[in-house]
Formats: structure tokens, C-alpha cells, sequence
């Protein structure tokens, strides 16, 4: 599952703005497959970190409501050009990636 | 249906390469899914859901958080909200569809350097109000605003 977040991240008077994409399925377990009839099974990101320069910024708790790759956008102060931003997150099947990327 | 079974099968690829980090990568999401508040987001109704993540289901409305939303979502799968809160001390910011079966969709917790500002997609059923919840300084503030759908993102 490697690669499977996306990260830009500008800073512009030394507030950081990071935008990110992760391709997920999303699945609620609530929808059905429609030739079985049976419903598939529930697969959704459950937390995602954030870590800049190792240490926390963001931690998102989501549930199955947040649309099929997920896209989250979020600032924070102090940043400046060069930092580095960690990304990673876990879902409920216990499957998790993680992704850094230097602050532009 | 392909999409998923392709995921399935690159994960399972990606088991079977590396054994050892995929049993790793197996059993370390444990101890971080004991802090993921499951009675909070398998709440049926807002109170109950704003009680298990936040502590409390009492909010005062607050001008000062901006929830950007459409007016009319034509696809309720894909529901584009930005929530802004300009109260200092934000802590937290949980999104809510009301209508929706388990209403909390997201809830974000900040740092301390971090701002009021998060952007994200949501699903919704059905036409209902999304509410945005920011907790500072202990206290809970909201805002909300209707979205019309014309297609739910629930269910098949």
C-alpha cells in the first residue's frame, strides 16, 4: 500500500498550509455489493497523524462519513521552508501508510 | 467493484513480499485503536455523539466559526466542507451530519501551533445539516448550515 498519500505543503508568513490526498475505498459497510446482494464489509481510515518536524500538529479521527479518498487540508504556525511533514494514517482492517514531504 | 478488488489485491501482494512488516504493520494498529473513540462515532444522534467525543452535548452558536459548505450537493458521496474557527485556543473541530445514521464524520484534534482551519469531504445520505463543533477552552461552540442532496452517499 505504499504511496498512497499525496502532500503539498506551501508556507507563506510562517503560517503552513498543507493539503493531502489519500487513496482509500472508504467503505462504511453499509453499502451493498449489488450482484451478491451482501453487504462489503467495512473498510475505513480510522486516524490520521500529522507530524511536523516530529511533532504533532493534527490527529483526525474519521469514520466511514468521510468520502472515498479523502482529501484534508489544514495550517499551522511556525513553519518554515524546508520543514519536513509526516503523514500517516491507519484504518480499521489494522492496514496504515505513511508519507513525508518538504514544506515548500 | 474492480477498484476494490484491485486494492485488495496490491494489498495482499504487498503481505505476502513482506511478511514481517506486514505482521508488524498487523498488530501495531492495535494499541493506536484503543484511542479511537468507536461509541462516539457509532452514536445514533448528535447528542449522544458530541457526549462520547467531546465530553459534552451542551453548545452555544458561535459567529465566529465559518462552515463552508454547499448550498446543494449534487452527489452526497462527495461533499466538500472547509470549517474556520477564528476562537482562540481552538482544541478540537468535529464535523456532524445530522441525518446521516452515525452522525459524527470527523473529529480533528490540534496542536497548539496549529490554526482553525480544516478542509475536508464528507458523505451524506440525505438533505440534513452539517454541524461543525469546536471545542476551546473547554467549551463547545457551533455553527451549522443545511446542505441539500440530491443524491445520497449512503448506502448502495
Amino acid at each position: 500500500m505504499a504511496k498512497s498519500i499525496k502532500i503539498r505543503a506551501k508556507v507563506k508568513k510562517g503560517v503552513a498550509t498543507v493539503k493531502c490526498l489519500i487513496n482509500h475505498p472508504m467503505e462504511t459497510g453499509l453499502r451493498k455489493d449489488k450482484k451478491t446482494g451482501k453487504k462489503i464489509p467495512a473498510k475505513f481510515i480510522q486516524e490520521v497523524n500529522a507530524e511536523h518536524n516530529g511533532k504533532n500538529v493534527m490527529t483526525a479521527q474519521w469514520s466511514g462519513a468521510i468520502s472515498k479518498n479523502p482529501f484534508v487540508a489544514f495550517k499551522f504556525k511556525g513553519a518554515n521552508s524546508g520543514d519536513t511533514i509526516k503523514i500517516s494514517w491507519v484504518d480499521n482492517k489494522g492496514d496504515s501508510d505513511s508519507a513525508e514531504a518538504k514544506i515548500k | 467493484m474492480m477498484n476494490q478488488r484491485r486494492t485488495l489485491l496490491k494489498g495482499t501482494l504487498a503481505a505476502g513480499a513482506a511478511g514481517i512488516a506486514a505482521s508488524v504493520g498487523l498488530l501495531t494498529p492495535k494499541a493506536v485503536l484503543a484511542a479511537w473513540p468507536k461509541a462516539a462515532f457509532e452514536s445514533k444522534s448528535v447528542d449522544a455523539a458530541l457526549s462520547a467525543a467531546l465530553g459534552s452535548s451542551s453548545t452555544s452558536e458561535s459567529g465566529k466559526i465559518k462552515l463552508k459548505a454547499p448550498d446543494i450537493a449534487e452527489n452526497g458521496a462527495v461533499v466538500p466542507i472547509t470549517v474556520t474557527s477564528g476562537i482562540s485556543g481552538t482544541e478540537s473541530i468535529s464535523v456532524l451530519v445530522a441525518k446521516n445514521n452515525q452522525p459524527l464524520a470527523a473529529n480533528f484534534k490540534l496542536g497548539g501551533d496549529t490554526e482553525g482551519y480544516v478542509s475536508t469531504r464528507i458523505k451524506m445520505g440525505k438533505t440534513s445539516d452539517v454541524v461543525a463543533v469546536v471545542k476551546a477552552g473547554g467549551k463547545l461552540f457551533s455553527t451549522k448550515k443545511q446542505v441539500k442532496v440530491t443524491i445520497g452517499g449512503c448506502g448502495g
